[in-house]
Protein backbone atom coordinates (compact mmCIF):
# COMPACT_ATOMS: atom_id res chain seq x y z
CA UNK A 1 0.00 0.00 0.00
CA UNK A 2 2.42 2.64 1.00
CA UNK A 3 4.71 1.34 -1.97
CA UNK A 4 1.87 2.31 -3.66
CA UNK A 5 1.11 5.43 -2.64
CA UNK A 6 4.85 6.64 -3.19
CA UNK A 7 5.08 5.27 -6.47
CA UNK A 8 1.33 7.31 -7.30
CA UNK A 9 3.20 10.81 -5.92
CA UNK A 10 6.18 9.95 -8.25
CA UNK A 11 3.68 10.19 -11.17
CA UNK A 12 2.53 13.08 -10.29
CA UNK A 13 5.05 14.91 -9.43
CA UNK A 14 6.88 14.44 -12.48
CA UNK A 15 3.80 15.84 -14.23
CA UNK A 16 4.32 19.10 -15.99
CA UNK A 17 2.95 22.34 -14.02
CA UNK A 18 -0.46 23.99 -15.37
CA UNK A 19 -0.26 27.27 -15.92
CA UNK A 20 1.00 29.43 -13.75
CA UNK A 21 -1.32 31.53 -11.93
CA UNK A 22 0.92 34.13 -10.28
CA UNK A 23 -2.11 36.66 -9.69
CA UNK A 24 -2.97 36.86 -5.93
CA UNK A 25 -7.06 37.50 -5.75
CA UNK A 26 -7.10 37.93 -1.79
CA UNK A 27 -7.61 40.73 -0.95
CA UNK A 28 -5.44 41.49 1.74
CA UNK A 29 -1.52 41.02 1.62
CA UNK A 30 0.18 38.89 4.14
CA UNK A 31 3.67 38.07 5.60
CA UNK A 32 5.30 34.93 3.16
CA UNK A 33 4.73 31.48 4.94
CA UNK A 34 8.04 31.12 5.93
CA UNK A 35 8.02 33.88 8.65
CA UNK A 36 4.95 32.61 10.38
CA UNK A 37 5.31 29.05 10.62
CA UNK A 38 4.06 27.57 13.37
CA UNK A 39 1.70 30.84 14.64
CA UNK A 40 -1.87 29.16 15.00
CA UNK A 41 -4.29 30.13 12.29
CA UNK A 42 -7.57 28.06 12.87
CA UNK A 43 -8.63 27.12 16.54
CA UNK A 44 -11.73 25.18 16.82
CA UNK A 45 -12.69 25.96 20.32
CA UNK A 46 -15.46 22.54 21.77
CA UNK A 47 -17.00 23.06 18.94
CA UNK A 48 -21.14 21.58 18.36
CA UNK A 49 -23.20 22.01 15.47
CA UNK A 50 -26.53 20.73 15.48
CA UNK A 51 -28.53 20.43 12.44
CA UNK A 52 -32.30 21.19 12.14
CA UNK A 53 -33.72 18.36 9.81
CA UNK A 54 -37.33 18.93 8.81
CA UNK A 55 -39.84 16.17 7.50
CA UNK A 56 -37.58 13.44 8.48
CA UNK A 57 -40.61 10.89 9.75
CA UNK A 58 -40.03 7.85 11.59
CA UNK A 59 -42.01 4.47 11.14
CA UNK A 60 -44.66 5.79 13.85
CA UNK A 61 -45.14 9.27 12.67
CA UNK A 62 -46.10 9.13 8.86
CA UNK A 63 -46.78 11.98 7.03
CA UNK A 64 -50.35 12.08 6.46
CA UNK A 65 -52.46 15.41 6.86
CA UNK A 66 -54.71 13.18 9.83
CA UNK A 67 -51.20 12.51 11.56
CA UNK A 68 -49.56 15.81 11.30
CA UNK A 69 -52.93 17.54 12.68
CA UNK A 70 -52.74 15.04 15.94
CA UNK A 71 -49.27 15.50 16.63
CA UNK A 72 -49.64 19.26 16.08
CA UNK A 73 -52.49 18.88 18.65
CA UNK A 74 -50.68 16.81 20.87
CA UNK A 75 -47.00 18.05 21.19
CA UNK A 76 -47.72 21.95 19.97
CA UNK A 77 -44.77 21.90 18.48
CA UNK A 78 -43.30 21.33 15.25
CA UNK A 79 -43.08 17.88 15.20
CA UNK A 80 -41.82 16.74 12.02
CA UNK A 81 -38.26 18.73 12.85
CA UNK A 82 -35.42 16.34 14.05
CA UNK A 83 -31.98 17.53 15.34
CA UNK A 84 -28.79 16.02 14.36
CA UNK A 85 -25.59 16.18 15.98
CA UNK A 86 -23.09 16.55 13.74
CA UNK A 87 -20.23 17.74 15.51
CA UNK A 88 -19.96 16.74 19.20
CA UNK A 89 -17.40 18.83 20.76
CA UNK A 90 -14.22 19.14 18.95
CA UNK A 91 -11.57 21.28 19.69
CA UNK A 92 -8.24 21.41 18.08
CA UNK A 93 -5.86 23.66 16.89
CA UNK A 94 -4.25 24.20 13.45
CA UNK A 95 -0.90 25.54 12.86
CA UNK A 96 0.16 27.85 9.85
CA UNK A 97 2.16 25.25 7.17
CA UNK A 98 -0.22 22.41 8.43
CA UNK A 99 -2.43 20.09 5.49
CA UNK A 100 -4.49 18.51 8.03
CA UNK A 101 -6.38 15.34 6.63
CA UNK A 102 -9.55 14.97 8.33
CA UNK A 103 -10.91 11.07 7.71
CA UNK A 104 -14.07 9.10 9.11
CA UNK A 105 -16.82 7.47 8.19
CA UNK A 106 -19.82 8.82 5.72
CA UNK A 107 -22.00 10.58 8.61
CA UNK A 108 -18.71 11.30 10.75
CA UNK A 109 -19.30 15.15 10.56
CA UNK A 110 -16.50 15.66 8.38
CA UNK A 111 -18.20 18.40 6.06
CA UNK A 112 -20.03 19.35 8.56
CA UNK A 113 -16.90 20.27 10.46
CA UNK A 114 -15.48 21.54 7.54
CA UNK A 115 -18.30 23.84 6.75
CA UNK A 116 -17.97 25.60 10.43
CA UNK A 117 -14.26 25.87 10.18
CA UNK A 118 -15.15 27.98 6.88
CA UNK A 119 -17.83 30.22 9.25
CA UNK A 120 -20.48 28.70 6.79
CA UNK A 121 -22.70 27.01 9.92
CA UNK A 122 -23.41 28.72 13.12
CA UNK A 123 -22.40 26.57 15.42
CA UNK A 124 -24.56 25.55 18.44
CA UNK A 125 -22.28 25.97 21.11
CA UNK A 126 -18.32 26.51 21.26
CA UNK A 127 -16.67 28.94 18.60
CA UNK A 128 -14.03 28.93 15.89
CA UNK A 129 -11.24 31.19 15.77
CA UNK A 130 -9.86 32.00 12.45
CA UNK A 131 -6.78 34.08 10.64
CA UNK A 132 -7.99 35.27 7.63
CA UNK A 133 -11.28 34.08 5.47
CA UNK A 134 -11.41 30.56 5.34
CA UNK A 135 -12.70 29.24 1.59
CA UNK A 136 -14.68 26.26 1.04
CA UNK A 137 -13.60 24.81 -2.82
CA UNK A 138 -16.55 24.83 -4.21
CA UNK A 139 -18.76 26.73 -6.43
CA UNK A 140 -21.20 24.48 -7.47
CA UNK A 141 -24.30 26.15 -5.59
CA UNK A 142 -24.37 29.42 -7.31
CA UNK A 143 -24.42 27.81 -10.52
CA UNK A 144 -27.37 27.44 -12.82
CA UNK A 145 -27.80 24.75 -14.95
CA UNK A 146 -30.48 26.44 -17.75
CA UNK A 147 -27.37 28.84 -18.28
CA UNK A 148 -24.70 28.51 -20.59
CA UNK A 149 -21.32 27.89 -19.79
CA UNK A 150 -19.41 31.43 -20.14
CA UNK A 151 -22.46 32.88 -17.97
CA UNK A 152 -21.85 30.56 -15.18
CA UNK A 153 -18.38 30.95 -15.19
CA UNK A 154 -18.84 34.73 -14.76
CA UNK A 155 -21.95 33.91 -12.12
CA UNK A 156 -19.06 31.52 -10.19
CA UNK A 157 -15.97 34.06 -10.08
CA UNK A 158 -18.56 36.96 -9.00
CA UNK A 159 -20.26 34.29 -6.28
CA UNK A 160 -16.41 33.84 -5.10
CA UNK A 161 -16.20 37.47 -4.20
CA UNK A 162 -13.84 38.37 -7.69
CA UNK A 163 -14.47 41.72 -9.36
CA UNK A 164 -14.85 42.48 -12.80
CA UNK A 165 -11.15 42.79 -13.79
CA UNK A 166 -10.75 39.68 -12.06
CA UNK A 167 -13.28 37.46 -13.72
CA UNK A 168 -11.63 38.88 -17.36
CA UNK A 169 -8.47 38.28 -16.75
CA UNK A 170 -9.33 34.76 -15.36
CA UNK A 171 -12.41 34.17 -18.14
CA UNK A 172 -9.62 32.48 -20.53
CA UNK A 173 -8.07 30.73 -18.23
CA UNK A 174 -11.25 28.91 -16.62
CA UNK A 175 -12.00 27.88 -20.24
CA UNK A 176 -8.70 26.29 -21.15
CA UNK A 177 -8.39 24.53 -18.05
CA UNK A 178 -11.89 22.80 -17.81
CA UNK A 179 -10.97 21.99 -21.81
CA UNK A 180 -14.91 21.93 -22.62
CA UNK A 181 -14.10 24.38 -25.74
CA UNK A 182 -16.97 25.55 -27.45
CA UNK A 183 -19.68 23.83 -25.25
CA UNK A 184 -18.87 27.14 -23.11
CA UNK A 185 -21.42 28.53 -25.07
CA UNK A 186 -24.41 25.95 -24.50
CA UNK A 187 -26.39 25.80 -21.64
CA UNK A 188 -24.58 23.30 -18.57
CA UNK A 189 -27.48 21.33 -18.36
CA UNK A 190 -26.37 20.02 -21.98
CA UNK A 191 -23.27 19.01 -20.36
CA UNK A 192 -21.80 15.30 -19.91
CA UNK A 193 -21.35 14.83 -15.79
CA UNK A 194 -17.48 14.98 -17.18
CA UNK A 195 -18.24 17.89 -18.16
CA UNK A 196 -20.00 19.93 -16.03
CA UNK A 197 -17.68 18.24 -13.16
CA UNK A 198 -14.49 19.59 -15.20
CA UNK A 199 -15.76 23.58 -15.79
CA UNK A 200 -17.15 23.63 -11.75
CA UNK A 201 -13.79 22.53 -11.01
CA UNK A 202 -12.52 25.15 -13.18
CA UNK A 203 -13.78 27.76 -11.51
CA UNK A 204 -13.73 26.83 -8.36
CA UNK A 205 -9.92 26.41 -9.03
CA UNK A 206 -9.39 29.81 -10.23
CA UNK A 207 -8.90 31.64 -6.61
CA UNK A 208 -6.22 31.60 -4.03
CA UNK A 209 -7.20 31.33 -0.74
CA UNK A 210 -5.10 31.81 2.81
CA UNK A 211 -7.10 28.70 4.58
CA UNK A 212 -8.03 26.36 1.94
CA UNK A 213 -10.71 23.61 2.84
CA UNK A 214 -11.04 20.96 0.23
CA UNK A 215 -13.95 18.63 0.40
CA UNK A 216 -13.27 15.06 -1.25
CA UNK A 217 -14.29 13.91 -4.58
CA UNK A 218 -13.03 17.37 -6.21
CA UNK A 219 -11.05 15.77 -8.57
CA UNK A 220 -13.16 13.77 -11.32
CA UNK A 221 -13.89 13.67 -14.65
CA UNK A 222 -11.68 11.34 -16.88
CA UNK A 223 -8.10 9.94 -16.30
CA UNK A 224 -6.55 12.79 -17.88
CA UNK A 225 -8.71 15.48 -15.79
CA UNK A 226 -7.88 13.64 -13.19
CA UNK A 227 -4.07 13.76 -12.88
CA UNK A 228 -4.42 17.43 -13.97
CA UNK A 229 -6.94 18.87 -11.62
CA UNK A 230 -4.87 17.12 -8.78
CA UNK A 231 -1.71 19.00 -9.76
CA UNK A 232 -3.89 22.25 -9.56
CA UNK A 233 -5.04 21.26 -6.05
CA UNK A 234 -1.22 20.73 -4.98
CA UNK A 235 -0.91 23.71 -6.57
CA UNK A 236 -3.14 25.53 -4.54
CA UNK A 237 -2.16 23.90 -1.42
CA UNK A 238 1.39 25.31 -1.37
CA UNK A 239 -0.01 28.76 -2.07
CA UNK A 240 -2.32 28.45 0.74
CA UNK A 241 -1.42 29.01 4.62
CA UNK A 242 -3.21 25.73 6.13
CA UNK A 243 -4.98 23.34 3.92
CA UNK A 244 -7.80 21.03 5.40
CA UNK A 245 -8.60 18.43 3.06
CA UNK A 246 -11.12 16.13 3.68
CA UNK A 247 -10.71 12.33 1.21
CA UNK A 248 -12.18 9.07 1.55
CA UNK A 249 -8.96 7.77 -0.39
CA UNK A 250 -6.58 7.38 2.64
CA UNK A 251 -3.71 7.35 -0.34
CA UNK A 252 -4.32 11.35 -0.89
CA UNK A 253 -4.17 12.34 2.87
CA UNK A 254 -1.15 10.17 3.42
CA UNK A 255 0.53 11.74 0.54
CA UNK A 256 -0.44 15.18 1.07
CA UNK A 257 -1.17 15.77 4.96
CA UNK A 258 1.65 16.10 7.77
CA UNK A 259 -1.69 15.61 10.30
CA UNK A 260 -4.50 13.62 10.30
CA UNK A 261 -7.56 14.04 11.97
CA UNK A 262 -9.97 11.17 12.52
CA UNK A 263 -13.50 11.99 13.27
CA UNK A 264 -16.18 9.41 14.31
CA UNK A 265 -19.79 10.33 14.98
CA UNK A 266 -19.13 14.11 15.53
CA UNK A 267 -16.63 13.07 18.18
CA UNK A 268 -12.39 13.73 17.28
CA UNK A 269 -11.18 9.51 17.62
CA UNK A 270 -7.79 10.46 17.25
CA UNK A 271 -5.64 13.11 15.95
CA UNK A 272 -1.92 12.77 15.67
CA UNK A 273 0.66 12.15 12.71
CA UNK A 274 -0.50 10.27 9.55
CA UNK A 275 1.14 6.98 9.86
CA UNK A 276 0.23 6.45 13.59
CA UNK A 277 -4.08 7.32 12.82
CA UNK A 278 -4.06 5.78 9.20
CA UNK A 279 -2.93 2.73 10.71
CA UNK A 280 -5.66 2.95 13.65
CA UNK A 281 -7.94 3.72 11.22
CA UNK A 282 -6.93 1.11 8.73
CA UNK A 283 -6.93 -1.35 12.03
CA UNK A 284 -11.19 -1.11 12.57
CA UNK B 1 -16.17 0.03 14.77
CA UNK B 2 -15.99 -1.35 18.22
CA UNK B 3 -15.51 0.87 21.47
CA UNK B 4 -12.55 -1.11 23.16
CA UNK B 5 -10.03 -0.39 19.86
CA UNK B 6 -11.12 2.95 19.71
CA UNK B 7 -9.86 3.37 23.37
CA UNK B 8 -6.39 1.19 22.81
CA UNK B 9 -6.17 3.84 19.93
CA UNK B 10 -6.68 6.95 21.66
CA UNK B 11 -3.79 5.49 24.00
CA UNK B 12 -1.44 4.62 21.21
CA UNK B 13 -1.78 7.89 19.93
CA UNK B 14 -1.14 9.94 23.06
CA UNK B 15 -2.84 13.05 21.33
CA UNK B 16 -4.70 15.67 23.24
CA UNK B 17 -7.95 14.26 25.27
CA UNK B 18 -11.03 14.41 22.38
CA UNK B 19 -14.31 14.91 22.64
CA UNK B 20 -14.57 16.97 25.42
CA UNK B 21 -13.33 20.17 26.35
CA UNK B 22 -9.91 21.06 27.35
CA UNK B 23 -9.24 21.72 30.47
CA UNK B 24 -5.85 22.43 32.57
CA UNK B 25 -4.62 23.96 29.77
CA UNK B 26 -4.33 27.74 28.05
CA UNK B 27 -8.07 27.95 27.64
CA UNK B 28 -8.68 28.26 23.60
CA UNK B 29 -10.22 31.44 23.69
CA UNK B 30 -7.43 32.89 25.04
CA UNK B 31 -4.72 31.21 22.70
CA UNK B 32 -7.08 32.37 19.84
CA UNK B 33 -7.06 36.07 21.23
CA UNK B 34 -2.93 35.78 21.57
CA UNK B 35 -2.50 35.08 18.14
CA UNK B 36 -5.10 37.46 17.19
CA UNK B 37 -7.28 35.10 15.69
CA UNK B 38 -11.24 36.39 14.79
CA UNK B 39 -14.20 33.91 15.10
CA UNK B 40 -15.09 32.61 12.00
CA UNK B 41 -18.73 33.22 11.98
CA UNK B 42 -19.08 36.56 13.50
CA UNK B 43 -21.57 39.19 12.98
CA UNK B 44 -19.40 42.49 11.07
CA UNK B 45 -20.96 45.83 12.17
CA UNK B 46 -23.24 47.77 10.41
CA UNK B 47 -21.38 49.47 8.25
CA UNK B 48 -18.44 47.05 7.40
CA UNK B 49 -21.19 44.77 6.41
CA UNK B 50 -22.77 47.59 4.19
CA UNK B 51 -19.41 47.67 2.50
CA UNK B 52 -19.35 44.14 1.78
CA UNK B 53 -22.78 44.18 0.38
CA UNK B 54 -21.86 46.77 -1.66
CA UNK B 55 -18.32 44.92 -2.65
CA UNK B 56 -20.28 41.97 -3.74
CA UNK B 57 -22.81 44.59 -5.93
CA UNK B 58 -21.66 42.91 -8.88
CA UNK B 59 -22.42 39.50 -7.70
CA UNK B 60 -25.88 40.73 -6.96
CA UNK B 61 -26.57 42.12 -10.24
CA UNK B 62 -25.43 39.19 -12.09
CA UNK B 63 -27.48 36.46 -9.79
CA UNK B 64 -30.47 39.00 -10.41
CA UNK B 65 -30.37 38.66 -14.53
CA UNK B 66 -28.86 34.87 -14.34
CA UNK B 67 -32.20 33.81 -12.60
CA UNK B 68 -34.26 36.39 -15.04
CA UNK B 69 -32.62 34.58 -17.96
CA UNK B 70 -32.46 31.05 -16.55
CA UNK B 71 -36.75 31.62 -16.10
CA UNK B 72 -37.44 31.18 -19.16
CA UNK B 73 -34.72 29.51 -20.80
CA UNK B 74 -36.25 26.38 -21.71
CA UNK B 75 -39.83 28.48 -23.10
CA UNK B 76 -40.08 28.56 -26.97
CA UNK B 77 -40.82 32.45 -27.35
CA UNK B 78 -37.52 32.39 -24.41
CA UNK B 79 -37.21 36.56 -23.35
CA UNK B 80 -40.23 37.60 -24.97
CA UNK B 81 -42.56 36.17 -22.57
CA UNK B 82 -40.91 38.82 -20.05
CA UNK B 83 -43.20 41.08 -22.14
CA UNK B 84 -46.22 38.64 -22.47
CA UNK B 85 -46.81 38.04 -19.30
CA UNK B 86 -47.80 41.32 -17.91
CA UNK B 87 -49.84 41.46 -21.00
CA UNK B 88 -51.56 38.39 -20.37
CA UNK B 89 -52.20 39.22 -16.88
CA UNK B 90 -54.01 42.69 -18.04
CA UNK B 91 -56.14 41.04 -20.04
CA UNK B 92 -57.32 38.59 -17.61
CA UNK B 93 -58.04 41.17 -14.99
CA UNK B 94 -59.27 43.52 -17.43
CA UNK B 95 -62.01 40.28 -18.64
CA UNK B 96 -62.55 39.29 -15.09
CA UNK B 97 -63.15 42.28 -13.21
CA UNK B 98 -63.55 44.91 -15.79
CA UNK B 99 -66.30 42.76 -18.22
CA UNK B 100 -67.22 40.08 -16.21
CA UNK B 101 -67.72 41.61 -12.54
CA UNK B 102 -68.41 44.63 -13.94
CA UNK B 103 -66.29 46.06 -10.96
CA UNK B 104 -65.96 49.60 -12.99
CA UNK B 105 -68.70 51.38 -11.29
CA UNK B 106 -68.71 54.63 -8.90
CA UNK B 107 -65.82 57.27 -9.24
CA UNK B 108 -63.39 55.59 -11.13
CA UNK B 109 -65.78 54.64 -13.91
CA UNK B 110 -64.29 56.78 -17.26
CA UNK B 111 -61.11 55.65 -16.68
CA UNK B 112 -60.92 51.93 -15.06
CA UNK B 113 -58.79 49.98 -17.36
CA UNK B 114 -56.24 52.34 -16.51
CA UNK B 115 -56.84 52.54 -13.14
CA UNK B 116 -57.04 48.64 -12.65
CA UNK B 117 -53.91 47.66 -14.71
CA UNK B 118 -52.05 50.67 -12.51
CA UNK B 119 -53.17 49.02 -9.34
CA UNK B 120 -52.28 45.65 -11.32
CA UNK B 121 -48.99 46.14 -12.23
CA UNK B 122 -47.66 47.78 -9.31
CA UNK B 123 -49.23 45.24 -6.61
CA UNK B 124 -47.60 42.34 -8.47
CA UNK B 125 -43.83 44.43 -7.89
CA UNK B 126 -44.44 44.59 -4.27
CA UNK B 127 -45.98 40.99 -3.78
CA UNK B 128 -43.40 39.03 -6.37
CA UNK B 129 -40.54 41.22 -4.53
CA UNK B 130 -41.78 40.23 -1.22
CA UNK B 131 -42.56 36.72 -1.70
CA UNK B 132 -39.13 35.80 -3.44
CA UNK B 133 -37.65 37.47 -0.96
CA UNK B 134 -39.17 35.31 1.93
CA UNK B 135 -37.79 32.09 -0.14
CA UNK B 136 -34.39 34.02 -0.61
CA UNK B 137 -32.82 32.53 1.78
CA UNK B 138 -34.95 29.46 3.03
CA UNK B 139 -34.45 28.41 -0.81
CA UNK B 140 -30.51 29.00 -0.81
CA UNK B 141 -29.39 26.86 2.27
CA UNK B 142 -26.77 24.99 -0.25
CA UNK B 143 -25.63 28.66 -1.80
CA UNK B 144 -25.19 30.01 1.98
CA UNK B 145 -23.17 26.61 3.76
CA UNK B 146 -20.85 26.97 0.62
CA UNK B 147 -19.64 30.24 -0.18
CA UNK B 148 -18.97 33.73 1.75
CA UNK B 149 -20.99 36.54 1.25
CA UNK B 150 -23.47 39.41 2.92
CA UNK B 151 -26.10 37.27 2.98
CA UNK B 152 -28.32 40.48 2.31
CA UNK B 153 -27.04 40.00 -1.01
CA UNK B 154 -29.51 37.32 -1.91
CA UNK B 155 -33.07 38.93 -0.86
CA UNK B 156 -31.69 41.95 -2.48
CA UNK B 157 -30.90 40.10 -5.51
CA UNK B 158 -34.54 38.92 -5.95
CA UNK B 159 -35.91 41.94 -5.75
CA UNK B 160 -33.43 43.51 -8.07
CA UNK B 161 -34.90 40.89 -10.33
CA UNK B 162 -38.14 41.52 -9.65
CA UNK B 163 -36.99 45.14 -10.53
CA UNK B 164 -36.05 44.40 -14.08
CA UNK B 165 -39.05 42.79 -14.18
CA UNK B 166 -40.72 45.48 -13.35
CA UNK B 167 -38.91 48.10 -15.76
CA UNK B 168 -40.65 46.20 -18.70
CA UNK B 169 -43.72 45.67 -17.33
CA UNK B 170 -43.90 49.53 -16.59
CA UNK B 171 -43.16 49.84 -20.38
CA UNK B 172 -46.13 47.52 -21.28
CA UNK B 173 -47.76 49.83 -18.31
CA UNK B 174 -46.99 53.11 -19.74
CA UNK B 175 -48.20 51.67 -23.85
CA UNK B 176 -51.75 50.32 -22.04
CA UNK B 177 -52.45 53.22 -20.36
CA UNK B 178 -51.97 55.54 -23.34
CA UNK B 179 -53.91 53.08 -25.11
CA UNK B 180 -57.06 53.77 -22.87
CA UNK B 181 -56.93 57.28 -23.72
CA UNK B 182 -54.46 59.22 -21.38
CA UNK B 183 -52.17 61.84 -22.30
CA UNK B 184 -48.40 62.12 -21.09
CA UNK B 185 -48.51 64.89 -18.38
CA UNK B 186 -45.41 66.46 -16.44
CA UNK B 187 -46.29 64.24 -13.24
CA UNK B 188 -44.79 61.62 -15.42
CA UNK B 189 -41.54 62.64 -14.96
CA UNK B 190 -41.93 61.92 -11.09
CA UNK B 191 -42.48 57.89 -12.21
CA UNK B 192 -39.06 57.16 -11.45
CA UNK B 193 -38.94 58.43 -8.28
CA UNK B 194 -41.96 56.62 -6.98
CA UNK B 195 -40.81 53.65 -8.40
CA UNK B 196 -37.72 54.37 -6.54
CA UNK B 197 -39.65 54.79 -3.80
CA UNK B 198 -41.33 51.45 -3.72
CA UNK B 199 -38.36 49.68 -4.40
CA UNK B 200 -36.91 50.68 -1.30
CA UNK B 201 -39.83 49.97 0.69
CA UNK B 202 -39.97 46.26 -1.38
CA UNK B 203 -35.99 45.68 -0.46
CA UNK B 204 -36.82 46.34 3.48
CA UNK B 205 -39.81 44.45 3.35
CA UNK B 206 -38.41 41.16 1.35
CA UNK B 207 -35.20 41.32 3.91
CA UNK B 208 -37.55 41.40 6.81
CA UNK B 209 -39.23 38.18 5.56
CA UNK B 210 -35.91 36.78 4.26
CA UNK B 211 -35.18 36.39 8.14
CA UNK B 212 -38.58 35.32 9.29
CA UNK B 213 -38.80 32.89 6.26
CA UNK B 214 -35.22 31.47 7.39
CA UNK B 215 -37.04 30.28 10.98
CA UNK B 216 -40.16 29.89 10.12
CA UNK B 217 -40.92 27.19 7.54
CA UNK B 218 -44.56 27.05 6.97
CA UNK B 219 -44.12 31.00 5.66
CA UNK B 220 -44.38 29.72 2.47
CA UNK B 221 -47.27 27.64 2.46
CA UNK B 222 -49.00 30.92 4.47
CA UNK B 223 -47.84 33.78 2.07
CA UNK B 224 -49.96 32.99 -0.84
CA UNK B 225 -52.95 33.89 1.41
CA UNK B 226 -51.20 37.04 3.23
CA UNK B 227 -50.76 37.97 -0.30
CA UNK B 228 -54.87 37.72 -1.30
CA UNK B 229 -55.58 39.32 1.42
CA UNK B 230 -53.37 42.12 1.00
CA UNK B 231 -53.98 42.36 -2.36
CA UNK B 232 -58.06 42.66 -1.52
CA UNK B 233 -56.94 45.16 0.65
CA UNK B 234 -54.99 47.45 -1.30
CA UNK B 235 -57.95 48.67 -3.39
CA UNK B 236 -56.47 47.04 -6.65
CA UNK B 237 -60.23 46.43 -8.07
CA UNK B 238 -61.88 48.71 -6.50
CA UNK B 239 -62.03 52.01 -5.09
CA UNK B 240 -61.25 52.48 -1.02
CA UNK B 241 -62.87 55.77 -1.42
CA UNK B 242 -66.01 54.29 -3.31
CA UNK B 243 -66.46 51.63 -0.66
CA UNK B 244 -66.58 55.06 2.77
CA UNK B 245 -69.09 57.68 0.33
CA UNK B 246 -70.43 55.98 -2.33
CA UNK B 247 -74.50 55.06 -1.63
CA UNK B 248 -73.40 51.59 -3.60
CA UNK B 249 -70.52 50.99 -1.14
CA UNK B 250 -70.44 48.77 1.36
CA UNK B 251 -70.28 52.04 4.06
CA UNK B 252 -67.48 50.93 5.58
CA UNK B 253 -66.56 53.67 8.40
CA UNK B 254 -64.33 56.14 7.59
CA UNK B 255 -60.94 55.09 9.97
CA UNK B 256 -60.78 51.93 7.77
CA UNK B 257 -60.75 53.54 4.52
CA UNK B 258 -57.58 55.65 6.51
CA UNK B 259 -56.00 52.78 7.72
CA UNK B 260 -56.51 50.46 3.93
CA UNK B 261 -55.27 53.85 2.51
CA UNK B 262 -51.88 54.08 4.73
CA UNK B 263 -50.95 50.23 3.83
CA UNK B 264 -48.13 50.40 1.97
CA UNK B 265 -49.47 48.88 -1.25
CA UNK B 266 -52.40 51.11 -1.54
CA UNK B 267 -50.15 54.49 -0.85
CA UNK B 268 -47.66 53.29 -3.93
CA UNK B 269 -50.75 52.17 -6.33
CA UNK B 270 -52.62 55.64 -5.26
CA UNK B 271 -49.36 57.41 -6.45
CA UNK B 272 -48.89 55.36 -9.51
CA UNK B 273 -52.22 56.45 -10.64
CA UNK B 274 -52.02 59.90 -9.57
CA UNK B 275 -49.02 60.39 -11.66
CA UNK B 276 -50.24 58.05 -14.74
CA UNK B 277 -54.14 59.46 -14.83
CA UNK B 278 -54.47 62.73 -14.85
CA UNK B 279 -58.28 62.93 -13.69
CA UNK B 280 -57.84 60.65 -10.76
CA UNK B 281 -58.32 61.85 -7.64
CA UNK B 282 -54.90 63.09 -4.95
CA UNK B 283 -55.50 61.59 -1.87
CA UNK B 284 -54.11 63.78 0.82
CA UNK B 285 -50.39 63.40 2.37
CA UNK B 286 -49.07 60.40 -0.46
CA UNK B 287 -46.27 61.18 -0.72
CA UNK B 288 -45.61 61.60 2.80
CA UNK B 289 -47.14 58.21 3.54
CA UNK B 290 -44.70 56.99 0.39
CA UNK B 291 -41.27 58.32 1.72
CA UNK B 292 -42.06 56.90 5.47
CA UNK B 293 -42.86 53.13 4.49
CA UNK B 294 -40.02 53.59 2.10
CA UNK B 295 -37.71 54.25 4.85
CA UNK B 296 -39.59 52.60 7.36
CA UNK B 297 -39.09 49.35 5.54
CA UNK B 298 -35.58 49.83 4.15
CA UNK B 299 -33.51 51.15 7.38
CA UNK B 300 -35.71 48.42 9.95
CA UNK B 301 -35.65 45.65 7.36
CA UNK B 302 -32.47 45.85 7.07
CA UNK B 303 -31.42 46.44 10.53
CA UNK B 304 -33.41 43.90 11.42
CA UNK B 305 -31.91 40.88 8.42
CA UNK B 306 -28.21 42.28 9.59
CA UNK B 307 -28.96 41.51 13.28
CA UNK B 308 -28.90 37.59 12.26
CA UNK B 309 -26.60 37.65 9.94
CA UNK B 310 -24.18 34.85 11.58
CA UNK B 311 -27.15 32.27 11.83
CA UNK B 312 -28.72 31.90 8.51
CA UNK B 313 -27.41 28.57 6.95
CA UNK B 314 -28.44 26.21 9.95
CA UNK B 315 -32.05 26.21 8.50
Amino acid sequence: MAELTEELSRVKAEEPGVPSRDVRVHPNPEPSPASRTGTPTVIVDDLHIIYRVYGAATEAEKGNAANALLRLLKRQGRPQMKEVHAVRGVSFVAHHGDAIGIIGRNGSGKSTLLRAIAGLLPPHSGAVYTDGQPSLLGVNAALMRELTGERNIVLGCYAMGMNPTQVREKFDDIVDFSGIGEFVQFPMSTYSSGMGARLRFAIASAKAHDVLLIDEALATGDREFKRKSQQRIKQMRDEAGTVFLVAHNLDVIEETCNRVIWLHKGKIKMDGDPETVLAAYNKV
Amino acid sequence: MSQPESATADAQAGGPSVGTPTTGQEPLAKLAERYGLRRAIARPSLPVYLRQLWERRHFVMTYATSRNVSKYSNSALGQLWQVLTPMLNAAIYWLMFGVILGANKGSVSEYYPAFLITGMFVFTYTQRAVSGGAKSISGNLSLIRALHFPRAALPLAYTIQEFQQLLISMGVLVALVLATGESVTWFWLLIPVALLLQTMFNIGASLALARIGSTARDLNQLLPFIMRTWLYASGVFFSIGDKVSSPSGAGLPQWVADVMYFNPAAAYIELMRELLIAQHETRPYIWLVCVFWALFALIGGFWYFWRAEEKYGRG
